[in-house]
């Protein structure tokens, strides 16, 4: 119960956010907070309040696991890479070939979901692969 | 006249009779029915969290019960007590217990987090029982991206260790 009052701020601004199928499960002293975002700004918004309660996410005794709803296929999505361009792959893995590059800020068209780290996107010069999640943001 | 007198001493004595017992509608009193209340909640453990209120025969239940089955069940043993009218059953069901968190394997795991790591050159990683512990050093501001990605595959645990610049 402990834990679920330290990141009470976070559940609560969840809720208050929108977050659909809200998850809160404590498991071996670590609390899983599950659920899906609407906006990609509502799940960094849940992250910043993370980092302030537990600063540098030093502690180890909370899993954040927000998908985000815009994902979905059709949708077009930024490349929010911290400066290079991202690479689109063969398959999902880093351990698969690199056949094309999506350039850093340019955007591309969500395909399908292989997981919550891989998406098969579209380039906008029609290049098809595989690009790692994370690096996707839709507005 | 004396006829008159004795009926009206009749009517006087049933009047003052019936006044005096105005909560003994049907003969039981709802003290008597609070009383087999406690008894059947003494008996069904499942019960334990139902209050109860009587007024008049009519037996109100709130609180919650573990699972439906009980709830049901509760309420069926209350009807049963000699003298209750009614059972207004605004009691609730509680919500099932939450699934266990599913941890990915660590050979899977490894893997995502081969992936999550690859762009941040000075993060070392390792898997072990699911926990995911970090050393090394990264930029301050790339990692709640890192984390992100590694809270998306669905550790048991992150131990971040990392010397942040």
């Amino acid at each position: 119960m402990a834990l679920q009052d330290k990141y009470k701020q976070l559940t609560d601004a969840a809720t208050a956010a929108g977050v659909t199928g809200l998850q809160v499960r404590e498991q071996d002293n670590v609390l899983n907070i599950d659920g899906e975002a609407p906006t990609g700004a509502v799940k960094d918004q849940l992250w910043d309040i993370y980092n302030t309660i537990d600063p540098d996410f030093r502690t180890g005794d909370l899993i954040l696991n927000i998908n985000v709803s815009a994902m979905a296929p059709g949708a077009k999505a930024k490349v929010t890479t911290e400066k290079t361009n991202l690479n689109i792959r063969k398959g999902p893995g880093t351990d698969q070939p690199v056949i094309g590059k999506a350039a850093h800020l340019s955007t591309v068209t969500l395909i399908s979901k292989t997981n919550d780290q891989w998406w098969l996107v579209r380039t906008d010069k029609g290049e098809e692969g595989y690009a790692y999640a994370q690096y996707l943001t839709v507005e | 006249m004396r006829k008159n007198f004795f009926r009206f001493a009749l009517i006087c004595v049933a009047t003052v009779v019936s006044l005096s017992m105005p909560s003994c509608k049907g003969g039981v009193k709802d003290a008597d029915i609070e009383k087999a209340i406690t008894e059947k909640v003494t008996a069904m453990p499942d019960a334990a969290g139902v209050t109860s209120t009587v007024k008049d025969g009519v037996v109100t239940l709130a609180g919650e019960f573990k699972d439906d089955a009980s709830r049901t069940a509760f309420e069926a043993a209350v009807k049963s007590i000699a003298g209750v009218k009614s059972v207004m059953n605004n009691s609730t069901v509680a919500a099932p217990a939450p699934a266990p968190v599913t941890i990915t394997a660590d050979d899977p795991l490894m893997k995502g987090v081969t992936d999550a790591t690859k762009d941040f050159p000075g993060v070392k990683a390792e898997v072990k029982d699911g926990v995911i512990t970090l050393t090394g050093d990264l930029k301050r501001s790339s990692l709640p991206k890192l984390m992100q990605a590694l809270n998306s595959l669905k550790p048991k645990k992150i131990e971040n260790k990392l010397t942040l610049k």
